[in-house]
């Protein structure tokens, strides 16, 4: 895979520690891991990293049932942090590797009324290798929609 | 921060915190809180219901047990476990905040967590969102076909279902063959692209596990259980949880 897709669309791309899988389990070797893969795919110039990450970053809100909880004003309220913190990285897209993660995000960003979009990993690196298919791109953009089709 | 101090009634009674400091190594650090707020000014849980990490603990040390237990806010953190990593004296908070909610009455507890849990238990497929075994092979084999019919250098894609003896087990939110399932496709496309020996379970697949979120420590292991038993009755050598 590579990311001459994006050498001159420049579409910006930050990602989403997910706690599980970073704090929780394999700490910041996994969260480098991640940017390794990111960067490869989306081009290491059009990757803006949040602040603070890796181990250190700020929980979604989309975690330990919160999505289910019946509490959605709480759980918003929650999610304003990560949603100050994607915006501010001027991000187009959020790569959020995580289940939770990808369902709060994105909640987050409609509620709020943000202007990123939220995609799985697994979609960007189809697209990278030209194999991501007509109906598998729902959480992209326009300006995606056509790219390696 | 609350209006009035805290005031403290009669004789010391025993505290919902000694139950906890029980049930971990070292006690969890309960009693070695320096007050020095590094985990509230890092939770995003700061401030919900007038509450955040470092006055949970403060009103755990002080046994007001009664307040905490009739508290929202165990439910809105998400026990992330921040407030440890930045703890100078690594307190596990998120346990006592897992102790409270395991303390309250199962059917005073979110009916949307305890719902998914009780689906879960339904079926073998520890699906939180209800889809059987028949299901699930339907929509993989369903959805896996049309790639094959439509997209070109994906003729032979394989999604193998309980493929004994495969290198990886791996699992997949019920989200996504309930309600997205061509979300499914590019995790698909990868695995064979890059000739992993992988294969779904009939049995266990859903990665989500709502017991543990509802504190329920019988079913959450049962759950758990079930899930590695899936596993292990394929011999797979590694399991990939997708979440």
């Amino acid at each position: 895979m590579n990311s001459d897709w994006n050498k001159d669309l420049k579409v910006k791309f930050t990602v989403q520690d997910p706690c599980q899988l970073v704090r929780k389990s394999f700490g910041d070797p996994v969260a480098l891991d991640l940017r390794y893969v990111v960067k490869k795919v989306v081009g290491e110039e059009n990757f803006v990293d949040m602040a603070p990450n890796m181990s250190n970053n700020y929980c979604c809100g989309g975690g330990g049932g919160f999505l289910q909880s019946g509490l959605p004003d709480a759980r918003r309220q929650y999610g304003k942090v990560k949603f100050d913190q994607i915006m501010s990285t001027g991000a187009d897209y959020a790569i959020t590797p995580c289940h939770n993660c990808h369902a709060q995000i994105h909640d987050l960003k409609e509620h709020f009324d943000g202007n990123y979009h939220t995609v799985h990993l697994w979609t960007l690196i189809c697209l990278s290798m030209g194999m991501l298919g007509e109906n598998e791109r729902v959480y992209l953009g326009p300006e995606l929609q056509g790219v390696g089709l | 921060m609350s209006d009035e101090a805290i005031k403290i009634g009669g004789k010391k009674k025993s505290r919902f915190m000694d139950t906890v400091k029980g049930l971990l190594p070292e006690g969890g650090n309960l009693d070695m809180c320096l007050t020095c707020g590094a985990c509230s000014s890092g939770c995003p849980a700061t401030g919900l219901e007038d509450m955040d990490p470092r006055k949970l603990l403060r009103m755990a040390s002080l046994g007001m047990d009664d307040e905490l237990l009739a508290s929202n806010w165990p439910w809105m953190c998400t026990m992330c476990t921040r407030c440890i990593y930045v703890c100078p004296m690594k307190i596990n908070i998120p346990q006592l905040v897992f102790n409270l909610r395991a303390s309250r009455p199962r059917d005073q507890r979110p009916k949307g967590i305890v719902g998914s849990c009780d689906m879960a238990l339904r079926n073998d497929t520890c699906s939180a969102m209800g889809a059987t075994e028949e299901d699930w092979r339907f929509v993989v084999e369903d959805v896996a076909e049309e790639v094959r019919q439509t997209q070109p250098g994906f003729e032979k894609l394989l999604v193998p279902m309980d493929k004994k003896g495969s290198e990886f087990f791996l699992n997949q939110n019920s989200r996504e063959p309930v309600t997205e399932p061509d979300e499914m496709i590019p995790l698909w496309k990868i695995l064979n692209t890059a000739g992993a020996d992988w294969t779904y379970g009939s049995k266990g697949w859903a990665a989500e596990n709502y017991c543990l979120f509802c504190a329920d420590n019988e079913n959450w292991e049962k759950i758990v259980r079930t899930k590695v038993k899936a596993v292990e009755d394929l011999g797979c050598k590694v399991w990939l949880n997708t979440e």
